[in-house]
């Protein structure tokens, strides 16, 4: 006999020790999410996987699924709710899809376009960030930098390197490169890191090969990110 | 089908590829010219907007010019639609909000490359540059929005035909992209 619980009305098997997020991801169930990789030890920061337990909002991503529980997920309120965080990370940032290369395969478009949101809406803030094109290899654009901290996760927890982290508290906070100079050329970074695979936005980008899959024939360009998954996941595929 | 609605067009902080894409629904054009009437827009030439059931505006807003335009359709339009990347959220020409105004003219007019008698324009004819490029929204009330750079002409028909006939306006996957 195995425990389960319930997501908008459909069984979830589970075993010990897993969160919610982990037995949706397993039966094929898509909640939202922008930090969680199942690589990594989940952060819980970007929200966008509120789901309601009896009526309380929490992570799906860093609760324990339980026996008989009932989780609400895509919901009119949830879904709204999602929108508004989305409209907020655009805003705060500076995402100019048509002229980035990681536009098709974005998870930050490709769960705004699920959550239906057309517009941002909201007044934008142009903040002034930099581009650090040091490196032979990989670019960063801390324009679309979103601060889910898989990047500094994965230097971490899997290249052993610690070469990303977050700086500043509330709107100051931003990434920052451990090196000398603070650039990435000077960092201990490799293009072959876990961490130059893992940023689900355009901040952490390739070099040299950016339009070699056209506009129009990308991941999330003909079938939606509930069907196809994470950006990360494909990239590992695609390295292979 | 009762009588035509009123739709005036304008390209704002645009590239008119909107506007390209809007004439890109190709014969389904003919389906249309019963049901549309064409106030001011490029495409008539007529230079004020009136009365209008629709107002369609491309581009964001980059200059004092753009401001006017954008409050006088507000003024006349019934539902007006940001349509396109750059009416959404500035798009590419916002990008110079990274710089200051002042350096953006000395980069196109004074210190550029190739650049033969420099100075800054200043004719009085020439609309004022805004210090940034502002999204359509911020300026005035906005209805609708169709994202797209440029939305395809599948979205901008889907949205007509849906408002023409009175139904929800819903869209496929594809017809929804932000590049």
């Amino acid at each position: 006999m195995t425990n389960s619980f319930e997501i908008d009305g459909i069984t979830v098997p589970f075993s010990n020790g897993q969160t919610i997020m982990d037995a949706a991801l397993t039966a094929g169930i898509y909640i939202p999410h922008l930090c969680h990789n199942p690589e990594f030890k989940p952060h819980g920061s970007c929200r966008l996987c509120t789901v309601l337990i009896n009526g309380r909002s929490v992570a799906a991503c860093t609760t324990p699924a339980g026996e008989g529980i009932v989780v609400e997920n895509e919901t009119h309120e949830l879904v709204t709710q999602r929108r508004l965080l989305l409209k907020l990370l655009f805003v705060e940032g500076n995402h100019t899809c048509p002229g980035c290369e990681k536009s098709g395969a974005c998870q930050l478009q490709a769960v705004a376009y699920h959550c239906g949101m057309l517009a941002p809406e909201f007044v934008h803030f142009y903040p002034k960030r930099s581009i650090d094109a040091s490196h032979p290899d990989t670019i960063i654009d801390f324009n679309r930098c979103i601060l889910c901290e898989l990047c500094v996760r994965a230097s971490r927890d899997s290249d052993k390197k610690a070469v990303f982290n977050i700086s500043g508290r509330g709107i100051q906070a931003h990434l920052t490169i451990d090196s000398p100079s603070g650039k990435l050329a000077d960092s201990a970074f490799n293009s072959s890191d876990k961490a130059a695979r893992v940023c689900p936005v355009g901040a952490i980008l390739p070099k040299h090969k950016g339009y070699n899959i056209p506009i129009g024939q990308r991941l999330y360009d003909q079938a939606p990110i509930s069907q196809v998954g994470d950006v990360a996941k494909h990239q590992e595929v695609a390295d292979e | 089908m009762s009588s035509p609605i009123k739709v005036a067009t304008a390209s704002l902080a645009g590239c008119f590829g909107c506007h390209m894409s809007l004439l890109d629904i190709d014969e389904r054009l003919i389906d249309l010219v019963g049901h549309i009437q064409f106030d001011r827009s490029p495409l008539t030439d007529i230079k004020k907007v009136g009365p209008c059931d629709l107002g369609l505006i491309e581009g964001g807003v980059c200059n004092a010019e753009n401001v006017e335009i954008l409050k006088a359709f507000r003024r006349q339009c019934k539902i007006l639609v940001a349509v396109g990347a750059c009416a959404i959220n500035g798009g590419v020409p916002a990008m110079r909000n990274q710089y200051s105004l002042a350096e953006c003219l000395e980069e196109a007019y004074l210190h550029g490359t190739g650049i033969d008698n420099p100075q800054i324009p200043n004719d009085p004819e020439l609309p004022l540059l805004l210090n940034q490029v502002h999204p359509i929204h911020e300026v005035v009330w906005i209805d609708y929005f169709l994202p797209g750079c440029p939305p395809s002409a599948d979205t901008i028909f889907t949205f007509l035909d849906e408002l023409l006939s009175g139904r929800p306006i819903q869209f496929a996957y594809q017809q929804i992209h932000y590049d």
